[in-house]
């Protein structure tokens, strides 16, 4: 059995990788477990081509709805050059719930400085908890190419002063 | 300094060439042909991202247009993604196979010219607008078939290659038992079979998915499986980018540097560890995705950050063989090793500058890995920016320090200018720090990635005033960039037609402080990788895959551009 050749400086920097491998994984842990912090993962599928018709993303259930406990749901279709409703308003500091699907091809929505940000893959419904923590007029802009209109893809989200 | 026609004669006939094997005289050409390729491809991409930073900056209404743009950014993704990376690793891998292990291949030609046809049929569409899919191709969009075909063919000619590589390595092993394969074929054959795992994700994408809807055979898509097959590829295939301009840091550095590579066993370990954990944890690609689920994502997050590992023992092997010449040169001190480098040779100075910028592109992969973190940069200019500085940086200098120290070896003509060599290098660096800065800020600042203008935002003025300064200093840098990159194109062509003969041909790699002379099994064959690699992939995409077959109610019909 043949050994290999190991500095005792590389022995340290092993020991180094390993430190900063503990604290990186470490804060990703914590941020799961304590802060329940997770990526928008649902795993839920919809036929894409008929969710107009009925249901919740037909036309009349999409936008803001308060629930029973103080939160808010916004359902939203994404389809070809935009996301309807084309504004929604919801307060700050809200436990807000956004579902949002797709119509057509590929598409994602990015809030600048937010952490609100989800691929919208057809054929699947992509969900987002999150919570908006300044008022004011906010892009919801498409950042996914999803073809020559693409540029021109966005809704306005309104954050109102809501409670603190 | 000026050299007259006989004097160049006289030089030819006293310099004294080593003699080339058969061998290795068709590596020399197979590896010329393809490496050309490839800097041909970076020298079309370059101007089109100048016109990219340009057009998308509004700074300039005659220019701007949609559909040039999203044809542009397309090809310009595909020149440098895909046909500058695969040619110029299938060229000095074949010029390595030749030199290190004396093997002659089998497909060299036929992996040269199934690839180059590919690309010229990928490249029609693509110019023509008809591939405007980015080169990342998302269905359920799609494009020409030609692009298809293509990219396919692109793919296929370089599996040649992966067979070649491999067929040599295990050939060298048996005719030399017990021996440790030569560290630069080591690690060329590992890159090799790590582009052969990396590729099934995109070609099973290809072959079972976008050809069958592409020729009418499947009438619909299911997006989300095609995601997770190409997250399998996106992801290690920046390895298999990175790995020759490891490869550059490893081999050439520290000898031209006036040192010794400080260690061979940790450059296989970092080699190894490449190999492992780069394929499995293409799926971070999904962290935002709504197809596969939490916990899956953070397996994932854990795997992302090993990946960081095999970078560490890089950067510092490299450094530590730096620091040996350094002060083999007369360096004194903590630092003073760094000035004692000669930063004038074109080969220290590329990897010095490759290395600061792998330093602040690394740590901001680092950041990247994190879910946390992704969720607010997804998509964002940052991506493009981190990946300019990482890729567009770090790996193409290399690149091009190979190059420089290629293509005297294989024309037997001395590099047409090393000052010229060394300005455009420096000039590379600043406009690559000059481009990517900004860019990063932009994607913290809400610029989303894949716009070609920021009209949409006449709705919140205040984003397109805070994005102008930022889009002006990236025009400055691309325009380095692109002076930078005619810089080389013309010293690699003036070499190849240079009178004056290379004083040193010999292919000559850096030597290790202890050289082994025998090595762990581990270090040394590709079979124990590849079983390890086959049960991690099981582990890791077995179930997001399976799950697919599973589900329900949720193909989607194709859509153009
Ligand atoms: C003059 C220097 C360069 C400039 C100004 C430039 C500019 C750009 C721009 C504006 C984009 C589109 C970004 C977006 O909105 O998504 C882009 C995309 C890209 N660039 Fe560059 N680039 C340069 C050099 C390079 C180099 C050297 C490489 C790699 C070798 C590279 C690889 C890519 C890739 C892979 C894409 C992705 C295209 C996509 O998102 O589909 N670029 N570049
Ligand atoms: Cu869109």
């Amino acid at each position: 059995m043949s050994t290999i050749h190991i500095d005792p400086l590389e022995k340290r920097w092993l020991w180094a990788i390993g430190g900063m491998l503990a604290l990186f994984w470490g804060v990703q842990i914590y941020f799961a477990a304590v802060e329940n912090m997770h990526p928008p993962s649902n795993v839920e599928t919809i036929e894409s081509s008929k969710m107009h018709l009925s249901g919740e993303f037909a036309e009349e259930n999409l936008g803001v709805k308060n629930e029973a406990d103080g939160s808010y749901t916004v359902t939203m279709v994404a389809a070809r050059y935009g996301f309807y409703p084309q504004e929604i308003e919801v307060p700050a500091n809200t436990p807000v719930k956004l579902r949002i699907a797709s119509f057509d091809v590929l598409h994602g929505v990015h809030v600048p400085f937010s952490n609100m940000n989800t691929m919208v893959v057809p054929g699947y419904v992509s969900e987002v908890h999150t919570q908006f923590q300044t008022p004011g007029s906010f892009p919801m802009i498409c950042n996914e190419y999803c073809g020559l209109g693409h540029d021109y893809m966005y809704s306005k989200l309104h954050v109102t002063a809501g409670k603190s | 300094m000026s050299i007259t026609a006989e004097h160049a004669a006289s030089l030819a006939a006293t310099s004294s060439r080593p003699a080339v094997t058969a061998v290795q005289a068709y590596g020399n050409k197979l590896g010329l042909w393809n490496m050309w390729v490839a800097f041909a491809a970076l020298a079309l991409g370059l101007p089109m991202g100048l016109f990219q930073a340009a057009e998308r900056s509004g700074f300039f209404p005659g220019i701007e247009n949609t559909a040039v743009y999203f044809a542009s950014t397309s090809t310009h993704g595909v020149l440098l993604a895909f046909v500058l990376t695969t040619f110029f690793a299938m060229g000095w891998g074949y010029h390595t196979m030749a030199h290190s292990v004396n093997k002659k291949p089998f497909f060299g030609w036929t992996s040269f010219w199934v690839s180059l046809v590919g690309t010229v049929m990928a490249a029609i569409p693509l110019l023509t607008g008809y591939a405007s899919v980015l080169y990342t191709f998302y269905p359920p969009e799609f494009a020409h078939p030609s692009f298809y075909l293509g990219a396919t063919l692109l793919v296929v000619g370089s599996w040649f290659w992966v067979a070649d590589m491999i067929i040599a390595f295990v050939q060298w092993k048996k005719e030399n038992p017990g021996k440790p394969v030569p560290l630069v074929m080591f690690m060329f054959t590992m890159t090799a079979l790590l582009w052969g795992w990396t590729s099934l994700g995109v070609a099973s994408e290809a072959v079972f998915q976008l050809l069958p809807v592409v020729f009418g055979i499947a009438p619909t898509i299911d997006v989300g499986l095609a995601r997770t097959l190409f997250s399998w590829t996106l992801h290690a295939i920046v390895y298999f980018w990175l790995m020759p301009a490891y490869i550059a840091m490893y081999v050439i550095l520290p000898k031209e540097a006036g040192g010794k590579l400080f260690s061979d066993e940790f450059a296989r370990i970092a080699f190894v560890l490449l190999f492992i954990f780069s394929v499995p944890i293409g799926f971070h690609h999904l962290y935002v995705d709504p197809q596969q689920a939490a916990g899956w994502k953070l397996l994932h997050m854990f795997g992302t950050f090993m990946v960081a590992v095999p970078t560490f023992l890089t950067g510092f092997t490299v450094l530590a063989s730096m620091e040996i010449a350094g002060r083999l040169r007369g360096g004194k001190g903590l630092f003073g090793w760094i000035g004692a480098l000669d930063w004038n040779n074109p080969f220290v100075l590329g990897g010095g500058l490759a290395l600061l910028m792998l330093t602040v592109g690394g740590w901001g992969g680092v950041l990247n890995a994190a879910y946390t973190w992704d969720v607010m940069v997804h998509n964002t200019q940052w991506i493009t920016g981190h990946f300019h500085l990482i890729f567009g940086g770090t790996t193409v200098i290399m690149y091009l320090v190979a190059a420089y120290w290629l293509w005297p070896k294989i024309t037997g003509n001395a590099l047409f200018s090393r000052a010229l060599a060394v300005w455009q290098l420096w000039l590379y660096f600043i406009g690559m720090v000059v481009l990517t800065a900004p860019w990063h800020v932009l994607g913290l600042i809400g610029q989303p990635r894949r716009v070609s203008t920021t009209d949409q935002y006449a709705a919140f003025p205040e984003y397109a005033q805070m994005w102008g300064i930022y889009e002006a200093i990236m025009i400055v840098g691309a325009v380095m960039l692109v002076v930078s990159g005619f810089m080389f194109v013309y010293n690699l062509f003036m070499t190849h037609f240079n009178k004056v003969p290379a004083a040193d041909t010999k292919v000559e790699y850096a030597v290790a402080i202890h050289e082994p002379m025998r090595l762990p099994n581990v270090l040394n064959s590709l079979a124990f990788w590849n079983w390890a690699m086959l049960a991690y992939m099981i582990l890791s995409y077995g179930y997001p895959i399976v799950q697919f077959f599973f589900m329900e109610g949720h193909h989607t019909i194709p859509w153009g551009v």
